[in-house]
């Protein structure tokens, strides 16, 4: 990425500078004008210059966002962003990536690049757009629907059984897994600049509302009142402490975790203390807290470092180039049994 | 069998003579040995003349067991040889192939010259002496066989024998037991004289040069690469494995050191798409396979077609539809490059001619692609691909030049401004200061590159794109006519039926018939002078290996009637298969 002497000589950016010249075209409402505020934010904060940013998408409501971005953008074909993004990369790994996909894109249509993305850690940034709706095509039911709803294309009731998108990307072992929520910029924004200085594929789940075809899907977790006690925030080095007055804890019991009342008779030590780098089966098992009986975990559940799949492409290419000698036109001919006619 | 007939074909060409090969192989990868459906061959005609196809007949079959006989008698010549090996015609080998008698004894093969052998047997004795355990020595009966060819033939053993060491390196035991079964193959008929003559074939009088022995596959991998050096730009391959596409994968994944990076994807659509994100970057995208995975990338490639980056698409077709024929060749994905995609979509279609014409064809492509910012389709296919054949390598200053010019000037970019003569768009790579802009699959505005929904601005937009790939052709060097500038027959061929028109018309030629031929490797747009050609011959030919597709498309483009000549058995066409049709257009009797 960029060298802090390229940072000092940067002009310092703004949210504006991120800003394109095409009219937002989302429902008034929608919470895809959040995440797109957070985005504009974060960015000029990276050190990164504006010309070195790539956001690829797929299709959907959620991917025309690359043509509010004043960067190098590629809105491309429904589900296929981080088959087009993992060519960005590898092409030049000196950009940050980033790839702006929906539950329908990044888990039905897109499914296979998504996991197999995640496998090889790829440094691509993944922001999924969690509205666990079809937004674009005016709502069926997608695979992050709970089963038995009901949308236009399931009027008695959808019967198959959805994904949870941080299980998922867990299970193809990626290296970042975070959860965030649109509403919530605060958070969002601490989530995706963790999230662009991670090596490798950074994967975050934002859970956002589509007021026009699957309004207030998330309001259980994310409505004011109850808030605390739906949700627990997932902080390095803490305690998984939530609710009103801070009242609950999560604890192991017989290998899974269970809701504990901090009422005296339960110390706080016998919580789980949250830490990003353990093996992913603990990060499972907190992407398993299901509402009602769990709150929602919130925030960064797994980052661990390893190498990227673009330096290991690279660093293949930099080590045969040094053993046998870059290679020219007439080395490439003749090489092979080769005779001569007279 | 396929090392043997590569290692017959190398020893070949090291003598001078033209070659041209036609590896035959079941899609198993290990059939039941014995069996009619697991027989594998391979088939080699060279010559000391030059030509072009891997031969109509052979003079000379070497049949290892009953299931090998039995499928390619018939393409032996009257009084030709047949080398069988005794040791496998046993009865229970005879079952497998559905002999009822045995062929080596009933007097079926009467009009033949037969040479029975009992190979296994021999090769035994002369590996008595070897570490290797009976059924790694039977394997050596093979090399037994060729060394049997190669005394036949006058050929000499060392490159055989310099290609085992290399080959089973570290292994001696496995290179002295076929060294030893090579010899011993040769010593068999000098000391038995079991053939009585042996043949000399000198070498052809090719054009002085330095040659190489190229398959379609290798001379494509290496002209991609050769173009992508040439235009200076990185090499980015995605690609699934699919025959008999995927020696190109193979083969370009061992030029890293070349400024190439490959990917193997998880799945067709993922490898054309990571190369249009590269080619978005900036590098050369490429991505290879055969027609079903053209069927999967289509609705890519109309991506890269709406923003217009560079982009090469390999298919190296096979006998379909579905699964079809995965080791066997055809031309039936015509229509499917030039049509198969949603809506009016249109990119420059290309087809070699030969296996060392890949080179030139890959080169072609990728001049196309970066003077036009257009996917290219290649279609070569599976007879090309394995077929192999002597390769004058070019002069590395002879080369087309290609260039590559990204745009950078901040000022004046304009994502969708083009170019007056191409009508292609400016590259500019992200990276590049002052230059961000998106790009997608909808509909743009003329110009500036926005999404636009305008009626009329589409419809100028379908236009342009189209208008873009039509004057691909005015730097489409004018097609030669091989034979009289006009008369009564004209054969149109594409692709891989090269060998087999031109031998055909040859023959014509040295009869004293006048009949002519045009061969195209610009299918999409067609060369400028195409229909002018057409134009003076009363009858026009078209030999495919399909249900006339070339044919319907010069129907439609130049309201010309023609005949097709198809062939659809997974096998290219022969020399006689051709000339008998030009007999019978001409009311000529053979
Ligand atoms: C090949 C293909 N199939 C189907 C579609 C239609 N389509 C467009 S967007 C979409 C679903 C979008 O849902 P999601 O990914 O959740 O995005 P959202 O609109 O909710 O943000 C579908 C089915 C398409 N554009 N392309
Ligand atoms: S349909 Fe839903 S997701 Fe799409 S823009 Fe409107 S509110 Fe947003
Ligand atoms: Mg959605």
């Amino acid at each position: 990425m960029s060298t802090s002497a390229q940072v000092q000589q940067m002009p310092t950016m703004k949210k504006k500078d991120f800003v394109s010249d095409q009219e937002v075209r989302w429902c008034p409402g929608c919470g895809d004008y959040a995440i797109l505020n957070a985005v504009q934010q974060v960015f000029p904060t990276l050190g990164i210059p504006r010309e070195k940013f790539a956001i690829v998408s797929g299709i959907g409501c959620s991917s025309r966002f690359p043509y509010y971005m004043n960067t190098y953008g590629f809105h491309s074909i429904h589900g296929r962003a981080p088959a087009i993004a993992t060519g960005v990369k590898v092409a030049n790994p000196d950009l940050s990536v980033w790839v702006i996909t929906g539950d329908g894109d990044a888990l039905s249509i897109g499914g296979n690049h998504f996991i197999h993305t995640m496998r090889r850690n790829v440094g691509l940034k993944i922001l999924l757009f969690n509205n666990k709706i079809y937004g674009l095509t005016k709502g069926q039911y997608s695979p992050t629907s709970e089963k038995g709803k009901k949308t236009k294309s399931t009027p008695f009731g959808s019967v198959d059984r959805p994904f949870n998108p941080i299980s998922l990307a867990l299970g193809a072992e990626c290296t970042f897994v975070a959860r965030t929520v649109d509403i919530y910029q605060k958070h969002m924004k601490e989530v995706l600049t963790r999230a662009a200085a991670h090596k490798g594929t950074a994967f975050v789940e934002i859970l956002q509302n589509c007021n026009i075809f699957n309004d207030r899907a998330f309001a259980d977790i994310t409505d004011k009142p109850n808030r605390d006690d739906k949700q627990v925030v997932l902080e390095q080095g803490k305690p998984l402490i939530y609710g009103k007055e801070h009242r609950r804890g999560i604890r192991m019991s017989k290998y899974l975790p269970e809701v504990v009342d901090l009422d005296g008779s339960v110390s706080e030590d016998e919580l789980v203390v949250h830490d990003e780098t353990r093996p992913a089966a603990y990060a499972f098992l907190l992407s398993r807290m299901l509402a009602p009986e769990f709150p929602t975990p919130i925030g960064i559940f797994r980052a661990i470092d390893t190498d990227s799949y673009e330096d290991g492409v690279n660093d293949q290419v930099r080590s045969v180039t040094e053993k046998l000698g870059e290679g020219t036109i007439e080395s490439l001919l003749n090489a092979g049994d080769t005779w001569t006619v007279t | 069998m396929q090392l043997t007939g590569s290692q017959f074909t190398s020893t070949t060409v090291s003598m001078g003579n033209d070659v041209s090969t036609l590896p035959d192989f079941p899609a198993e990868i290990r059939a039941p040995a014995g069996t009619l459906p697991g027989v594998s061959g391979y088939q080699i005609h060279f010559s000391s003349n030059q030509i072009y196809t891997p031969g109509d007949q052979a003079d000379v079959l070497v049949a290892m067991n009953p299931a090998a006989l039995k499928v390619n008698l018939e393409g032996l010549k009257p009084n030709g040889v047949i080398v069988a090996n005794t040791d496998s015609f046993s009865p229970r080998d005879l079952q497998k192939a559905h002999y009822e008698s045995n062929p080596l004894e009933d007097g079926s093969l009467d009009g033949y010259r037969l040479f029975a052998i009992d190979v296994t047997r021999l090769t035994r004795a002369a590996l008595k002496e070897s570490k290797l355990d009976t059924r790694a020595v039977d394997r050596c009966k093979n090399f037994f066989a060729l060394g049997m060819m190669y005394y036949l033939y006058e050929r000499p053993t060392d490159v055989t024998e310099r290609w085992l060491e290399q080959k089973f390196h570290g292994k001696d035991d496995l290179i002295k037991a076929n060294k030893m079964a090579l010899r011993a193959g040769v010593a068999y008929c000098e000391a038995t004289e079991v053939f009585h003559e042996t043949y000399k074939v000198p070498a052809a009088k090719l054009v002085p040069g330095k040659y190489r022995n190229v398959s379609g596959n290798q001379a494509l991998s290496l002209g991609l690469v050769a173009a992508a050096k040439t235009a200076n730009l990185p090499l980015f391959l995605g690609s699934y494995p699919i025959t008999p596409a995927s020696d190109i994968l193979h083969q370009l994944a061992g030029y890293k050191n070349y400024n190439v990076e490959t990917f193997q994807a998880e799945d067709e659509i993922a490898g054309v798409c990571a190369a249009i994100g590269a080619a978005f970057a900036g590098s050369l995208g490429v991505t290879t396979t055969s027609g079903p995975g053209v069927a999967l990338k289509m609705e890519a490639i109309g991506l890269a077609i709406m923003v217009e980056l560079p982009l090469i698409i390999v298919n190296v077709q096979r006998g379909g539809p579905s699964t079809g024929l995965p080791t066997k060749t055809e031309q039936a994905d015509l229509f499917q490059a030039v049509y198969g995609r949603n809506s009016e979509s249109s990119l420059p279609v290309l087809a070699p001619a030969t296996p060392a014409d890949c080179f030139n064809i890959a080169f072609e492509a990728v001049r196309i692609a970066l003077a036009y910012m257009t996917p290219v389709i290649i279609l070569s296919d599976g007879y090309l691909a394995n077929g192999a054949e002597p390769w004058k390598l070019p002069a590395v200053d002879e080369l087309p030049s290609i260039k590559t010019r990204y745009y950078t000037d901040a000022k004046s970019f304009r994502p969708y401004l083009r170019d007056k003569r191409t009508l292609a768009r400016p590259w500019g790579i992200p990276g590049t200061p002052g230059l961000e802009h998106r790009v997608g699959g909808l509909e743009k505005n003329e110009e500036d590159g926005n999404v636009s929904y305008d009626p009329l601005n589409h419809e100028r937009m379908v236009k342009l794109r189209a208008e873009k790939v039509q004057r691909v052709a005015q730097d489409i060097p004018d097609l030669e006519v091989l034979g009289p500038e006009s008369g009564k027959l004209l054969l149109v061929g594409w692709g891989s039926t090269y060998g087999a028109i031109v031998s055909a018309v040859r023959r014509c030629h040295a009869d004293g018939v006048d009949v002519s031929a045009i061969h195209l490797r610009h299918l999409f747009p067609f060369p400028r002078n195409l229909g002018a050609i057409l134009a003076r011959f009363e009858k026009v030919l078209v030999p495919e290996l399909n249900s006339g597709q070339l044919a319907t498309m010069l129907r439609s483009s130049y309201l010309k009637e023609t005949v097709c000549l198809s062939k659809i058995q997974g096998r290219p066409f022969s020399q006689r298969e051709v000339f008998e049709k030009i007999n019978q257009l001409l009311e000529r009797t053979s």
